[in-house]
């Protein structure tokens, strides 16, 4: 047995070829692929609901939780993950509540969250490369209890789906239906707020809160236009987002650019490509095509 | 026949609009009973209070002998909402969403087994969608989605089916496809039917008795051929020129 950090262990010894040959792209990989595969699991629920945004919402409060754990001296990981949860349980009771629309919570959410993230960073004078590590990701400096605490944070939101995505879907088709039928629509919802959470904490490090809401969206897009089932839909999109990982991490090793965005790059390149030539495509295919 | 639904004295208002007022009426197994009333009536208000989805601000409803709120096995009542929306980009087949009307019966944790396969099968088979089964749900016309929204409601094997304006906008074949499988509930399974609509001319002939909302009060609780013989139309009929050039095809 090789202990809590095998798994990182383990896949920084594969004999990869180029571009994930060394080490650090390896460790890159794995937590790429356990982004790219996981993110497009939620934001497939996300985007039916019509709350593609929600993730730059949590984004922002998981912003402020990077920088309490920056002034406190905690693994910002930790405090991300709590203020995250939080932010994402508070923001689904309000609207539970209606207390405030959808869109007036996130907003509430998104300008609190990282206008306390930069309070908090000024007060633990830690404006440098460190913050800017989690606001745009750094996923070459990704390290073994990264990858592991990734890892650990994917294997939760794969667990969380393959058990509730039916329920979830049956919601995202009628949300008052399926509270008749007896489903527990509050606490599912409120469960998908959090598994949210979890997953911008998980991308956090790959390509940074601003742009972790776009691995959560952009792969659904795709898929949509290339599936028929529901199910499909989750496999694909899952498929696709793992797929910008690995273009994305290679094309930034080969012409040395940021990896973080173009992972993303890659994503929105493929849900373009998919809205220009799918069967299905558009308002924005017709457009593109003339 | 044993009480399915009773609604007794039941009131609600928006603030200080009153929607109902004093509403009262029972639905017992194996009936076919048709709610109608102006827009504004408050159809689907009662609806909402039937179903536990608002609290009545007076009076009581129990379905099945407990409050909707207080009754553990919903999957004893089916609902089809009014215009169940289905974006067109929606990535779900008929059978996906057939097969979301089973989770309440087996538990929403659980995996789908044959028996619970053989009910979707069935309910599709029920609503003639079986040959657009995987097909997805915004590729079908408006009134074969709501087919596939009332197997996904038949799915459950309900005692107490509740559909909201289901017929609006929907074609002929749909309409009678629609007929046959209510009235199979009711007097084929013993299920009770309570249909909100406009339209009764689809299920006009098969109807137990009719209820008619007006401004919140029950201006009518009856059969339909008392309504009927007062001169009172009950929707379109087979000779009425729209269904008779769709009758006609092409």
């Amino acid at each position: 047995m090789t202990g809590p950090l095998g798994a990182g262990q383990l896949l920084a010894e594969l004999p990869l070829p180029w571009p994930f040959e060394r080490e650090y792209m390896q460790l890159a990989l794995g937590a790429g692929l356990v982004v790219g595969l996981c993110a497009p699991l939620i934001g497939t629920f996300l985007v039916q609901k019509r709350m593609s945004l929600m993730g730059d919402g949590i984004g922002h409060v998981a912003f402020a939780g990077v920088a309490a754990g920056l002034l406190a001296g905690v693994w910002p990981i930790w405090t991300a993950l709590v203020a995250a949860v939080f932010g994402a349980v508070v923001i689904e009771w309000l609207r539970i509540r209606r207390r405030a629309g959808g869109d007036l919570a996130l907003a509430l959410f998104f300008y609190s969250g990282i206008a306390g993230g930069v309070v908090l960073t000024g007060m633990a004078d830690s404006y440098d490369a460190g913050t800017l590590t989690y606001l745009f990701g750094s996923i070459l400096t990704v390290d073994r209890p990264d990858v592991v605490t990734i890892a650990v944070l994917g294997v939760v939101i794969v667990a969380a789906v393959a058990v509730a995505w039916r329920a979830l879907f049956s919601i995202v088709l009628d949300d008052e239906a399926a509270r008749v039928s007896g489903l527990p629509v509050d606490g599912l919802n409120l469960a998908l707020s959090a598994l949210t959470a979890v997953t911008i904490v998980a991308g956090m490090r790959i390509v940074g809160v601003l742009l972790v809401s776009a691995l959560m969206v952009l792969p659904v897009g795709a898929a949509q236009r290339l599936t028929r089932s529901f199910g499909a839909t989750l496999l694909v999109a899952s498929g696709i987002g793992g797929l910008s990982a690995i273009a994305g991490l290679a094309a930034a090793r080969h012409w040395a650019l940021a990896p973080g965005g173009t992972v993303v790059l890659v994503a929105a390149a493929l849900f373009v490509l998919t809205a220009v030539v799918s069967p299905r495509a558009t308002v924005l295919g017709r457009e593109m095509r003339g | 026949m044993p009480t399915v639904l009773s609604v007794d004295a039941v009131s609600f208002a928006y603030r200080d609009q009153q929607v109902l007022d004093c509403v009262s009426f029972e639905v017992t197994s194996g009936e076919f009973v048709a709610l109608a009333g102006a827009n504004g009536s408050g159809k689907s208000t009662l609806i909402r209070v039937m179903l536990g989805l608002l609290p009545p601000a007076q009076g009581q409803v129990a379905v099945f002998g407990q409050t909707p709120r207080q009754l553990r096995d919903r999957w004893r009542i089916g609902y089809v909402p009014q215009r169940p929306v289905a974006a067109d980009l929606l990535p779900a087949t008929v059978r996906d969403v057939v097969t979301a009307g089973r989770l309440a019966r087996r538990g929403w944790w659980r995996r789908m087994t044959a028996v619970d396969r053989a009910a979707v099968d069935a309910a599709i088979d029920d609503v003639g969608l079986s040959d657009l089964a995987r097909r997805p749900l915004g590729q079908l016309s408006g009134g074969q989605q709501q087919r596939a929204y009332i197997a996904k409601a038949l799915v459950s094997d309900p005692e107490l089916l509740v559909l909201d304006e289901p017929t609006a906008g929907v074609d002929a074949d749909s309409q009678r496809h629609f007929r046959d499988t209510l009235v199979g509930l009711a007097r084929g399974r013993g299920a009770a039917v309570l249909l909100v609509s406009h339209e009764l001319g689809a299920v006009a002939d098969e109807l137990d008795r009719l209820l008619l909302l007006r401004r919140g009060k029950i201006a009518f609780d009856g059969p339909p051929d008392d309504l009927v013989a007062s001169g009172v139309s009950l929707g379109v009929h087979a000779t009425d020129l729209p269904v008779w050039l769709e009758g006609l095809g092409g």
